[in-house]
């Protein structure tokens, strides 16, 4: 990382293998572009100075020989670059899915063909960013900041602590072990533990979204590995830059913890700038929606190169600007940007992972960097092991005294097993210069021997061992709206319990901030009214929605008055339920109640965000404001509406607790990708209209949809008073269908065969 | 904090306090010294102006029931003891003293935590949260942003999901059971008092 641009010729690759290399602004004419250059062909790099050259070539050419005219040529010189990376992508990605169809090793080492080899600046500037980006997008704050002590002890002590410890004790090996492969100083030594001993980012994603751990667990191994980005960078720095000149001062030392502060507290400045202009900037977008992801992006690729040029620590930049323009952000722009947000990030940083593991796996079989030495290797990977043991037991210890949720064992365990080593030191190790470090290549082969063991014998065999050891789960979060009128209540009430005590503890700052926020920030970063709205409104609509849907899966039928027998399917959906039903009938609402709890739902239901915790790429839980729920809930109230008015059944507003995320997968499935629709996609619980007719479990959206529409046509059932909010509605449902995504047409095709 | 036992001679009855309530001398000297400045009249006791001038208290939405908390029923002033035992509700749970020495549960026990909560709700005391009182405490806590009829529906939605045994009012025990996946031991302490 420390060039950024090198020139092509630092990091000339392997005779026979193309690279990937990043070429710098000095030549005037080439501005920074990604170029495709193999050693074996000429470098074609399109500009106009060449287009100049093979113009006059050509005409030169034709002057003395007039060749036949080609019918079918092949040029590929001019597509190369572009085309061989989209072929790796399309690669990686049929490899993902090919891993979920068949549940095997991510192994693969792919054919002979043109095996890239993965260049430092490609990981460090395309691959990562994307990874961290989301990351820090979907980091979940609160319980971020409230081990934001134990994560810093962690990553910067931990590492600290492990760096000495593995190359200090590398060094003495190397003196027991004299020989010409194993003379290493006391510096590279050190500077080879630095590289290995910070815990992988990448690697901890990888591997921990499979085992849905318990929150806790999940944060403090996932912040350390980002937080420890500043020490590494200091650290390798310092060790790189002083290797040449064989000592390290007290000094140097002193500078060193200086530097550290400067690389994380800058970079966290530098990435928060960034996302306070972000913020800025999506206030404006209200009449520009297409390109507000664009800023999201951009910003954030901006804070990490900005970071980076100065040396300060890229990821905590990336991470900072994330947190901080999340909220206004996501205050500000539409419902579709932010699924475009969400799902490219989640998009682009599966598709890194893929790559890197696969640049991994290729650099692995390339055995021009390789250079095994037994002792060097099992030593490294043996002090690594013990290093970290050791680390955690000895923090934890400290941590525990300060602490109020203590760590156990079990915890301690599973920290120390999930320090994960991952793409992030094997590129370090890549980017360091062969003539000062001779044994270069003993270094990639000892890092990618751990990294190997920490992701694949740690990485699959955490898992059971989780289970073995029957460490907390993940909560599946389903609050109740009581639960969070009371913690509320409940932090309030802490809040002035400190004042009264005259304590500035937790609460009080809390408060404070808020307080900040409220008054400052928002008032300039959030467009429009939405400042105002408190959270436990905008929980209480994120209720409302999710028990709307349910409602929907569960029994639409039971939903639909009596009074509609228009059709005959109708009529058969709805099932004779009598009164003796295991739910609970709730108290019947006033009529006029009801209408206004409907009106007052409808106009809010619009504005308010869902904040999901997506920081798992593999189970993206579906915003229930994607197409189509929100006509679902309208039409919904409507039924209820009708349904009071006509009998005297009460709403269910209970439901027995469904599995939870099948009926909101299946929502996402339909409501995302129409083409399933019409397929008859035949899912689960989605049937096709003709099979629904006899069960009414589970009502097919559109089924519904569509029922109701050939209802309103024969205009059965509509008062008067209604009729106008149905057409409201209606217009407010056609107006909501020609803005999405899926397309009108799509879901136009489809209602005519159902209806005729 | 330096404090021996002798310091502690001009609070009254600070051994029983001790005991009582599980505090340590250093925090009970500490609570002394911030009642005794609280105590603006200098009288021993504390009143309701007392409180009051906190001024981050002024801007706690449930602030004027805090304050209310502290005072027994039919009482208008706060003494020392009454203060301490009230503040001891928000120490950590300690698992060893499951009794303590007259039999009670301690104040600290998260059943006890929720019980204080719990009376926070229940202004008239008569061992339930009606919905009427829901409503005000949603109306204090969400404040003027938000609509009467909104507020009614989220009243009405909170007292559904807890009512189980349909009285239309949510019952102490139907409190715990809400509140049954919170971590009330973390939610309800405060740091110096550990």
């Amino acid at each position: 990382r420390d060039s950024l641009f090198p020139s092509s010729a630092a990091h000339s690759p392997p005779a026979g293998y193309p690279s990937i290399l990043l070429l710098n602004s000095s030549p005037p004419t080439n501005t920074s572009r990604l170029v495709l250059c193999p050693p074996r062909r000429k470098c074609s790099i399109p500009g106009p100075s060449d287009h100049e050259t093979n113009h006059t070539a050509l005409t030169n050419g034709t002057a003395h020989q007039k060749k036949a005219f080609p019918v079918l040529d092949l040029n590929y010189e001019h597509v190369h670059a572009p085309f061989e990376i989209s072929l790796w992508v399309l690669l990686a990605s049929l490899m993902k899915l090919g891993f979920h169809l068949i549940p095997r090793l991510n192994n693969i080492v792919p054919e002979k063909k043109v095996p890239p080899v993965m260049n430092a600046d490609v990981f460090f500037l395309c691959l990562l960013p994307p990874i961290i980006l989301d990351a820090g997008y979907f980091l979940p704050i609160r319980p971020f900041i409230e081990n934001i002590g134990t994560i810093l002890m962690f990553a910067v002590i931990g590492t600290l602590w492990n760096t000495f410890f593995i190359g200090g004790l590398l060094f003495a090996v190397c003196q027991i072990n004299p020989g010409y492969t194993m003379d290493l100083g006391l510096l590279p030594c050190l500077l080879f533990a630095t590289i290995i001993s910070a815990v992988d980012p990448v690697a901890v994603l990888a591997v921990f979204e499979e085992i849905h751990i318990n929150e806790l667990l999940h944060i403090l191994v996932f912040g350390e590995s980002l937080l420890n980005d500043a020490v590494t960078v200091v650290l390798y720095h310092l060790f790189e830059e002083y290797a040449g000149a064989g000592t390290v001062t007290v000094l140097d030392g002193f500078l060193g913890i200086i530097c550290f502060l400067v690389v994380a507290l800058g970079g966290v400045l530098v990435g928060a700038i960034y996302g306070i202009l972000a913020a800025f900037t999506s206030r404006f977008t209200s009449h520009m929606r297409v390109i507000e992801p664009l800023f999201v992006f951009v910003y954030s690729y901006m804070a990490y190169l900005s970071a980076e040029m100065f040396h300060l620590s890229g990821i905590m930049a990336l991470i900072a600007c994330g947190a901080v323009m999340k909220p206004y952000v996501e205050a500000n722009i539409s419902h579709k940007s932010h699924t475009t947000v969400k799902y490219f990030l989640k998009m682009w940083s599966s598709v890194s992972e893929t790559l890197i593991f696969i640049f991994l796996g290729v650099a692995t079989v390339d055995g021009t960097h390789h250079s095994w030495n037994w002792i060097f290797v099992t030593a490294t990977v043996i002090l690594c092991l013990i290093a970290r043991v050791i680390g955690v037991i000895g923090l934890t210890y400290l941590m525990n005294k300060v602490r109020i949720v203590k760590l156990t064992t079990k915890d301690q365990f599973i920290i120390a097993y999930g320090g994960l080593r991952g793409a992030i030191a094997f590129s370090l190790g890549f980017l360091l210069n062969e003539e000062h470090f001779p044994q270069k290549k003993m270094f990639l082969t000892a890092i990618i021997t751990v990294v190997f063991f920490t992701v694949f014998v740690q990485g699959m065999t955490i898992k059971p061992l989780v289970e073995l050891l029957a460490v907390k789960k993940k909560q599946e979060a389903k609050r109740t709206i009581n639960e969070e009128i009371h913690t509320q209540f409940l932090d309030h009430l802490l809040t002035g319990i400190e004042d009264i005590c005259g304590h500035y503890g937790h609460h009080h700052w809390k408060d404070k901030l808020n307080r900040f926020n409220k008054k400052y920030l928002k008032r300039y970063l959030i467009a429009g009214t939405r400042c105002e709205e408190p959270q436990l409104l905008s929980f209480f609509h994120k209720m409302e929605m999710k028990h709307a849907i349910e409602q929907v899966e569960k029994g639409g039928g039971s939903n639909v008055p009596s009074a509609l027998p228009s059709t005959v399917s109708m009529q058969n959906i709805q099932p004779k339920k009598p009164t003796v039903e295991p739910e609970r009938m709730l108290p019947k609402l006033p009529k006029g109640k009801e209408d206004e709890i409907r009106n007052i739902l409808r106009t809010n239901l619009q504005k308010t965000r869902l904040r999901l915790h997506s920081y798992n790429r593999h189970t993206l839980v579906a915003d229930p404001f994607e197409e189509g729920i929100s006509d679902i809930i309208l039409r919904k109230r409507v039924i209820q509406k009708q349904k009071s008015l006509n009998t005297h059944i009460n709403n269910y507003l209970t439901v027995p607790a469904a599995p939870p995320d099948t009926p909101v997968m299946s929502r996402a499935r339909l409501a995302s990708d129409p083409q399933a629709r019409g397929a008859k996609y035949n899912a689960d619980n989605v049937p096709t209209f003709q099979v629904d007719l006899a069960s009414p479990q589970s009502p097919d959206s559109v089924t519904l949809l569509n029922e109701l529409k050939k209802v309103e046509d024969q205009g059965l059932m509509m008062k008067a008073p209604s009729s106008k909010s149905m057409e409201g509605e209606r217009d407010q449902q056609k107006l909501t269908r020609c803005l999405s995504d899926p397309g009108p047409s799509a879901d136009e095709d489809e209602d005519e065969p159902f209806l005729k | 904090m330096g404090s021996s036992k002798s310091s502690l001679r001009h609070i009254p009855n600070a051994q029983e306090l001790i005991q009582d309530t599980g505090f340590s001398a250093a925090h009970i000297q500490r609570l002394y010294e911030r009642f005794d400045l609280l105590d603006r009249d200098q009288m021993g006791r504390l009143r309701v102006p007392d409180f009051e001038a906190i001024s981050h208290l002024a801007m706690n939405p449930i602030g004027d029931r805090i304050i209310a908390a502290f005072f027994s029923p039919g009482k208008d002033t706060v003494d020392f003891p009454s203060f301490v035992r009230i503040l001891a509700h928000f120490q950590p749970t300690d698992d060893n003293r499951t009794r303590d020495s007259s039999g009670k549960e301690p104040y600290n026990s998260p059943n006890r935590k929720l019980q204080f909560a719990f009376q926070l709700y229940d202004q008239d005391g008569d061992g339930k949260i009606s919905r009427a009182e829901l409503l005000q405490v949603l109306q204090e806590m969400l404040g003027m942003q938000v609509t009467d009829e909104l507020l009614q529906s989220i009243a009405e939605r909170a007292i559904q999901e807890a009512d189980l045994d349909q009285d239309d009012a949510i019952s102490f025990d139907e409190f715990k059971k809400c509140l049954e996946k919170v971590d009330i031991d973390q939610k309800m302490r405060i740091g110096f008092l550990s």
